[in-house]
């Protein structure tokens, strides 16, 4: 499974570069250009690049994540004849609840967490359990440009270039033993710096905890993402480590991780927690069964303007249920939200 | 006229928002989403004008100035107009004018069955709001437009089945409305102190 798995996203990379429609063909060459001249300059002359992206600010990464995203994998995966959202909507229109419930809130808000030092704890079912830090979880693995559509429960959806790295990489580093079943992952609980967590009428119990199935979590596509855009991620959007499985609704995709736990249970998640005939523990995207207070059938793609707005059909699995679709055969997926 | 500047500087003043808003959009200030800002401004925007209309009665007790009564209709009206454009921006922007989904949405979802209800009741107030339907209705006009307390209910339920995480918003806007009914009781509203003024009996403008 895992190597078609593997094959399926090789061609994707073969034919995609050339065909990509988001960049002009000239942009592209310009960018790869650029890129490969960027590539013998010196490590210090890296804040003066020109950003791979329109209207994308610097980013003030600490030094070792700056060297490594600069030998990042660029457009490892893309979506094909899909615009990318502009970095500006991608950062000012976020779900962050532990900065405030408005999406716009978590931009407001989030300048007040602290990224560095960072640690993650890693523990459970695993050989060598143990408080890693940021550097320890990121270093070792081979960053990788992930153009993603990303899609809200709530019916939105963005087009995104994450940076990261397949959570299997890092699994295997830490040997999940035979009896992890599931991985779950939880955010960082600091009220100090999190205005949400201090909200006494919040109906989530914090920290935020999401939860995988261990051979979703192996699979290829699920990453741990530190960048999008070409830089580090901004704290609103998650900094400096969270989960993209791109076939599940954005709140699966825990952010500002500070806790990966092989289990063996099935663990309790946020949002089923508060309502689980709202959201189940797979919360795939799945067109054909809705949300019980909206339909799931259409999504609007952003930014959707004014008088054109942008509707668009949900696809299975978001459009990967070529990678996916087996990871849940046999399942009633109508049971199975 | 009475209250000529009165009556018209609320009428400005409830017109300047949703142009305000529309600017806005127009301008893209309003994110990524401005269809959906749109909708969740206007319905917001309803539920601010029920309030206050809720006001106006005890007010007036208060104060004994007559202008409160001056502005009940058009501020009624106004909750429609603004109804009426959060439902037409939900057909356009959240639903993309699917009228099929629109059969789906209604036989499925609470919180949209609870609103159109609302919204309904809303019509019915805003077609009897002149002086001819008064006539014609007579007692049972004013039993009708009490109905308007029920569209406040029926709001706030819309609202909260609309809420995911976080009822502080919601609780604000819920008290509000719980104060301004409970002054409605007979035995509440007896005992409303007055601050200024004679007490008027004539209630007929409204």
């Amino acid at each position: 499974m895992l190597i078609k798995i593997a094959k399926a996203s090789d061609c994707k990379e073969f034919e995609v570069t050339p065909e990509s429609i988001y960049l002009s063909r000239r942009r592209l060459l310009g960018g790869t250009l650029l890129a490969a001249a960027a590539s013998g300059l010196p490590a210090w002359a890296s804040a003066a690049d020109p950003s791979r992206y329109a209207d994308v600010p610097a980013g003030s990464a600490p030094s070792w994540l700056a060297t490594q995203l600069q030998d990042t994998r660029w457009q490892a995966m893309t979506v094909k004849g899909e615009d990318i959202t502009p970095y500006q909507d991608a950062t000012h229109y976020n779900n962050f609840y532990e900065f405030g419930t408005d999406k716009g809130d978590p931009a407001a808000n989030a300048g007040s967490l602290k990224t560095e030092p960072w640690s993650v704890v890693i523990d459970g079912e695993v050989a060598k359990p143990g408080r890693y830090t940021l550097e320890d979880v990121v270093k070792p693995h081979q960053l990788e440009e992930r153009i993603y559509r990303l899609r809200c429960v709530e019916a939105w959806s963005m087009v995104i270039p994450w940076i990261g790295f397949p959570i299997s990489s890092l699994l295997k580093q830490v040997e999940p033993t035979s009896k992890a079943k599931y991985v779950r992952f939880e955010t960082l609980q600091d009220p100090k710096s999190m205005p949400g967590q201090r909200s006494s009428f919040a109906l989530i119990d914090w920290p935020y905890a999401e939860g995988l199935r261990l051979d979703e979590a192996m699979n290829p596509l699920a990453i741990l993402a530190v960048g999008m855009y070409g830089r580090e991620l901004p704290n609103q959007n998650g900094a400096p480590l969270r989960l993209m499985v791109p076939w599940k609704y954005g709140f699966k995709s825990a952010k500002s991780i500070v806790r990966i736990s092989l289990v063996a249970e099935q663990p309790a998640t946020t949002w089923q927690s508060i309502a689980a005939s709202e959201y189940g523990f797979y919360a795939n995207v799945n067109p054909q069964v809705d949300h019980p207070r909206w339909t799931q059938a259409r999504e609007r793609r952003l930014p959707s303007s004014l008088f054109k707005p942008n509707v668009r059909d949900t696809l299975m699995f978001n459009g990967y249920a070529d990678e996916v679709a087996s990871l849940y055969a046999g399942m009633d997926l109508r049971k199975n939200y | 006229m009475r209250f000529p500047v009165w009556r018209i500087g609320v009428f400005l003043a409830v017109l300047a928002w949703p142009l305000f808003w529309l600017y806005q959009a127009w301008s893209l200030v309003l994110g990524p989403d401005p269809g959906k800002v749109l909708v969740d401004r206007l319905g917001l925007g309803t539920l601010i004008l029920l309030l206050v209309t809720l006001c106006l009665t005890p007010l007036q007790r208060m104060t004994g100035w007559a202008g409160w009564f001056f502005v009940r209709r058009q501020l009624g009206l106004w909750t429609f107009t603004y109804v009426t454009l959060h439902l037409c921006a939900y057909l356009v922007f959240v639903l993309g004018l699917d009228w099929g989904q629109l059969g789906v949405e209604l036989q499925k979802r609470p919180y949209i069955i609870v609103g159109s209800l609302a919204f309904l009741l809303l019509a019915a107030l805003a077609v009897t709001s002149n002086r001819y339907s008064q006539r014609r209705l007579g007692r049972r006009w004013k039993t009708l437009h009490k109905s308007m307390y029920l569209v406040v209910i029926l709001g706030l339920v819309h609202f909260l089945w609309i809420v995911r995480a976080d009822l502080e918003e919601w609780s604000i806007y819920a008290a509000c409305a719980g104060f301004l009914l409970i002054l409605r009781l007979p035995a509440v509203a007896r005992h409303l102190p007055r601050v200024a003024g004679r007490k008027t009996v004539s209630a007929k403008n409204s």
